[in-house]
C-alpha cells in the first residue's frame, strides 16, 4: 500500500510553519524592545549565566545530532540502534530541562520574577528584559517537554515495529520538530545571554 | 519530480557527524566573540549572523531541506518572508513614528 510519504511531511512542515510564526511574534516583541530599552537590556543581560546558557546550547545541539543519527539509523533497518538514540536525545532533552530549571530558580532565589518587588523597581527596560526572558525560555522548555514525551511515543511504536526502516516518517516528523526547538534555542541564546 | 511515496536520500552518519562538530565550533565562535569583547560595532550582527549559519546547518542536513523538492523550499521561503515582512512593518513604524 502507497503511504503519502510527501503529504505527511508537508502536513508537518506547515505545522512547523506556524509555530514559526508564533515564536516570531515574540522575536518581535523583543526587538521592539530592545531597540526602545537597549541600555536596560544591557544591563538585564548581565544578570544571565553565560557558562549554563552555553552548556545548554551545547546538549540542544547534540540532542539534535542524535535524533537525526535515530532517523538514518531506523533507514537502515537498525531500530534497536535507533531506539538508544532516541532515548538520548531525551536524555539530552531532559538535562536542558534540569540546568534551565536551575537558572530559573537561581533568578526566582534573588527576587527576579515577574511582578516580584525587586523587579518591579527596576527600569521598565529590565523588567521587560525578564518578562520576555521567562515568556520565551518558558514556551520554548514547554515545546521540549512536548518533545520528550513524542520520542517517548517514538520508542514504544519502534519496539512495536510500528516504525520500520520502509515507514520511518513518523519518527522523521518528530525528529523535524525537535530540530526546530532547537533552531528555535539557536536564537534564544544570543538574544538572551550573548548580546549584551 | 520525485514521486509521492518516495524518500530524501539516506544521510550518512559521516555527514551528520561533520554537520555536528561544525555547529560546536560555531557555538565556540559565538562564545568567544561575546567574551572577548571583539568586533564590539557589530555586537548585535555577528552573534545573529553565526545563529543563523547554525540554523541553515541544522535546516539543510538534520531536517533534510537540501535534499527536499522546490515545492518544501518555496513553502518555507513564503513562511520566512511573511515573519521577515511583519518585522519590517513594525520597525518602519518603530522607526518613523
Amino acid at each position: 500500500m502507497a503511504v503519502d510519504y510527501e503529504g505527511k511531511k508537508i502536513g508537518m512542515w506547515m505545522f512547523l510553519f506556524t509555530e514559526l510564526l508564533f515564536f516570531g511574534g515574540m522575536f518581535l516583541l523583543y526587538a521592539v524592545f530592545r531597540y526602545r530599552f537597549a541600555l536596560d537590556f544591557h544591563g538585564a543581560a548581565a544578570h544571565e549565566n553565560i557558562v549554563l546558557g552555553s552548556l545548554n546550547t551545547f546538549i540542544l545541539l547534540t540532542s539534535s545530532f542524535t535524533i537525526a543519527l535515530a532517523v538514518s539509523a531506523m533507514r537502515q533497518g537498525r531500530s534497536a540502534l535507533s531506539s538508544s538514540l532516541q532515548a538520548a536525545t531525551i536524555a539530552l532533552g531532559a538535562a536542558f530541562l534540569v540546568i534551565k530549571y536551575a537558572e530559573w530558580s537561581a533568578k526566582i532565589g534573588v527576587g527576579l520574577y515577574p511582578n516580584s518587588p525587586v523587579l518591579l523597581q527596576k527600569n521598565p527596560g529590565e523588567i521587560l528584559f525578564f518578562s520576555l526572558y521567562y515568556v520565551m525560555t518558558g514556551i520554548h522548555a514547554l515545546h521540549v517537554i512536548v518533545g520528550i514525551g513524542v520520542i517517548a511515543c517514538m520508542i514504544i511504536f519502534t519496539t512495536r515495529g510500528k516504525i520500520t526502516s520502509k515507514k520511518p516518517i513518523m519518527l522523521e516528523n518528530t525528529g523535524l520538530f525537535w530540530h526546530f526547538v532547537d533552531i528555535i534555542w539557536i536564537y534564544l541564546f544570543p538574544l538572551f545571554y550573548l548580546i549584551t | 519530480m520525485r514521486k509521492a511515496d518516495q524518500q530524501t536520500p539516506l544521510v550518512s552518519y559521516t555527514t551528520l557527524t561533520v554537520v555536528w562538530l561544525a555547529l560546536l565550533v560555531l557555538l565556540a565562535a559565538t562564545i568567544a566573540v561575546a567574551r572577548g569583547h571583539v568586533l564590539v560595532k557589530y555586537s548585535v550582527l555577528v552573534p545573529l549572523a553565526i545563529a543563523s549559519a547554525k540554523a541553515g546547518l541544522v535546516l539543510n542536513y538534520f531536517m533534510n531541506l537540501r535534499y527536499e523538492g522546490r515545492l518544501l523550499k518555496v513553502m518555507l521561503l513564503v513562511a520566512v518572508a511573511v515573519l521577515t515582512a511583519f518585522i519590517a512593518l513594525t520597525f518602519m513604524d518603530v522607526w518613523y513614528r
